[in-house]
């Protein structure tokens, strides 16, 4: 019997059928898997419909609707962006995920005009982003703000709040940590009070009050406001993350600058920050992880993202009554985007930890 | 030193009859302000208090000007206006036609409501998870984790609105409920169960409670009892035996669900929307809480449990006494501050219309245009539950520092 388990201990490594106890539990679980993985299938392919005109056609199967993902996916991804246009969002979309993989690599980072040439790409591309999505130049249609969706606007949102927060957490992080009182207090009182509250009550802020407080005559587009709201919020959580890595630097790193009669902003710009913002990526991609997540918010200020037009595309009557394609769909590209940081964030973690001395 | 510049600039302007010792003076002077670091820190602190107050005082008086064109002041009187709108279920018993501050208080009824039910639940499974995520066996470690994985990589709000629709369209209606327990009924309706008519009718059992935990207290401050065999056993019987008593003597009457025409009436009954919100929120801030208790059971030192093990404690009692304890502490602040995110989280209800704090202040919004008295309302309840807590939470870690800093 030992030789048994030895064998499949080396087969299938340790763990799943190395005790009798274990092997007997190992049993069931993939008795169960088999069985869901069997239903999942007979669910999505055997009875899965991929030619209907409306749910109802669906319903007669019983089993997954590829029939509506077939006609309502450009829908979903673009929310309702211009049909003939859509290929500006993708374009615009591609941008910003580049933008995006080149702010978290550390290769950029060490550079020495690394962060430099990545704040110049963010103010270049944002533009070209936006040119991209709004249009009304180079023969290409203006296209109103309110006609973004989709998942160029839910990663447009997140990665542009998230960049915007970066700034602003930077000087939050250095006040938090300051030697003026002042500072200090006004760096505590903003990240707590938006730690504290709920981000969807800071969106009814954006979308309702926000014209109560500017001089009268002011607009701006929701789509901006919300951007805001996200920017001022994931600030104070990006300013924590920091604060971390501002407080790992050993004192002697400002005890050296100060030998050298470096100023207190030639310490902290080729000092400090170098060094507590590498240590901090990871918390930071994993903040953006939170972000990218928490834009579905804004399904409640009654914007179309990802989620908003997931919601829309079963509105019309044909389709009405699905929600697990839609959802599960929506749901797949949010696992992509989230587990592909997430795994990027901890790997760095594991690199870091290793360079850490 | 720009600054400087521009300083001295506008003395000299004021004429030519400044005398030429002053304007030497002048920049020496402030030029040695400059140098010395309090007097810098002093400037910079206040360039940045005036900018602060020049903001608010911007915003502040475009409110008071914005409120004013629209012949609204900030008045906080409308809250003892009747309110016409009508939702379910509450703990404060509003109704329509009730005050505007009942149904805050309704709404914030609600919100504790869901959290405290949450963060149960929410400890529940995440220990749970946690434990199985740490089994010897690889299957189960791998399963739990690609759960974990999946449930923390897709939006709460998506699965909220998920499973709103999965109650409403695949329950069945209230006629073919499910029954899981005798009496309890779930169905698209929400949930059914018997409950004693009248909450006066627990009394008893919470005085009973009540007695079993003061005796408790008064027993633990008894040395005599501790030497004795039942001192593990106290606790338990303590808490179980006077409500059983109570059960006994003076039985609450129990009303029972009973289906009539389309829909349960009898009983007592949660909506769909608040089981959509449970499920939603415990599922999604467990697979969080799972990993911080997974790294707590991973920060207990290896010595603690090779020790417990040369004891010969079995499995079991290895995890209650030795692991569990020692885990639960290092993990207490990260858990705290996922409970009160579980409680911010609470308010997406306002997605599914479950009338939570924010859903009241919205439809509140919609009937009267208090926007700007609404909104504090809800800026300033979350606010003061987090600032509550964190002080809470900065007590007891100073606490724990005082008793575990020498050993760590």
């Amino acid at each position: 019997m030992r030789g048994i388990y030895r064998i499949q201990k080396k087969r299938f490594g340790g763990g799943i059928f190395d005790t009798p106890g274990n092997a007997l539990f190992s049993l069931i679980l993939l008795a169960l898997l088999v069985h869901w993985g069997m239903g999942v299938w007979d669910w999505t392919i055997t009875r899965g419909t991929w030619q209907a005109e409306t749910a109802e056609d669906c319903a007669k199967n019983g089993g997954f609707c590829w029939a509506f993902l077939r006609d309502r996916w450009r829908l979903i991804l673009f929310g309702p962006y211009p049909f003939q246009e859509q290929w500006r969002p993708a374009l615009a979309l591609v941008v910003c995920l580049a933008l995006l993989s080149a702010s978290v690599s550390t290769w950029i980072w060490g550079k020495a005009l690394g962060p430099r040439l990545l704040l110049f790409c963010w103010i270049l591309g944002v533009p070209l982003m936006v040119l991209l999505m709004a249009g009304g130049m180079f023969g290409m249609p203006r296209v109103p703000m309110r006609l973004w969706g989709g998942l160029p606007l839910t990663v447009m949102l997140a990665s542009v709040g998230v960049s915007l927060a970066f700034l602003l957490a930077i000087a939050l992080a250095l006040g938090r940590v300051s030697k003026m009182p002042v500072l200090r207090w006004m760096a505590t009182g903003y990240i707590e009070f938006f730690r504290g509250v709920p981000l969807i009550a800071l969106l009814f802020l954006a979308a309702i009050l926000f014209p109560y407080f500017v001089p009268p005559g002011w607009s701006m587009d929701t789509l901006l406001r919300a951007q805001l709201a996200f920017a001022l919020f994931f600030a104070a959580y990006m300013a924590e993350a920091m604060r971390g890595g501002l407080q790992s630097i050993s004192p002697g790193q400002y005890d050296a600058a100060q030998a050298l009669g470096l100023s207190w902003w030639q310490t902290q710009r080729q000092i400090i920050l170098p060094q507590a913002l590498r240590k901090v990526i990871p918390s930071l991609v994993n903040i953006f992880i939170a972000a990218f997540k928490d834009t579905s918010l804004v399904v409640v200020i009654s914007m179309l993202d990802l989620l908003g037009a997931a919601n829309a595309s079963t509105a019309e009557a044909k389709w009405w009554g699905l929600y697990i394609e839609p959802y599960l769909f929506i749901a797949l590209i949010y696992l992509i985007f989230c587990s592909a940081m997430s795994a990027y964030s901890r790997s760095l973690e594991r690199r870091l930890g290793v360079g850490e001395r | 030193m720009r600054l400087l510049a521009r300083a001295d600039c506008s003395g000299p302007q004021r004429g030519a009859e400044v005398s030429s010792l002053k304007t030497m003076a002048m920049p020496n002077l402030l030029l040695r302000l400059w140098h010395r670091p309090s007097s810098r820190a002093r400037l910079w602190q206040s360039l940045a208090l005036g900018l602060f107050v020049a903001a608010i005082w911007w915003l502040s008086t475009n409110l008071t000007g914005n409120l004013a064109r629209r012949d609204l002041g900030i008045d906080f009187r409308f809250l003892s206006g009747r309110a016409s709108f009508e939702f379910g279920e509450n703990l404060a018993g509003y109704q329509a036609g009730d005050t505007f501050l009942r149904a805050f208080l309704a709404g914030l009824g609600n919100t504790i409501q869901v959290a405290v039910a949450g963060i149960v639940l929410t400890t529940i499974l995440a220990l749970a998870l946690a434990l199985v995520r740490l089994s010897p066996n690889r299957l189960a470690r791998r399963l739990s984790g690609a759960w974990i994985e999946l449930i923390r990589n897709t939006p709460l709000l998506l699965q909220l609105l998920f499973w709103h629709q999965f109650i409403i369209r695949q329950l069945p209606m209230p006629r073919q409920a499910w029954e899981p327990l005798p009496g309890v009924f779930l169905s698209n309706r929400g949930l059914v169960f018997p409950a004693p008519e009248t909450a006066a009718a627990l009394l008893p059992i919470i005085c009973a409670v009540l007695v079993g935990i003061s005796v408790a207290l008064v027993l633990r401050r008894t040395p005599s009892v501790h030497g004795s065999r039942f001192y593990h056993f106290l606790p338990m019987c303590l808490l179980v035996a006077p409500p059983l008593i109570a059960l006994l003597i003076a039985p609450p009457s129990i009303s029972f669900p009973e289906l009539k025409g389309f829909n349960f009436h009898g009983g007592s009954s949660v909506s769909p929307e608040f089981i959509a919100l449970l499920c939603a929120l415990v599922i999604y801030q467990s697979a969080f809480m799972a990993e911080t208790i997974r790294s707590g059971i991973l920060a207990v030192p290896k010595g603690q449990i090779e020790a417990a093990q040369a004891l010969g404690l079995p499995r079991f009692q290895l995890l209650r006494l030795v692991v569990l304890p020692q885990a639960l502490r290092i993990a207490i602040p990260p858990v705290t501050s996922q409970y009160l995110s579980l409680t911010k989280n609470s308010s997406l209800a306002v997605a599914i219309g479950y009338p939570d704090l924010v859903r009241v202040s919205q439809v509140t919004i919609s009937e009267t245009g208090r926007a700007v008295e609404c909104v504090s309302i809800l800026l300033a309840v979350y606010l003061s539950l987090s600032l509550f807590t964190a002080l809470i939470m900065d007590v007891y870690n100073r606490r724990v520092m005082r008793r575990g800093g020498a050993a760590a």
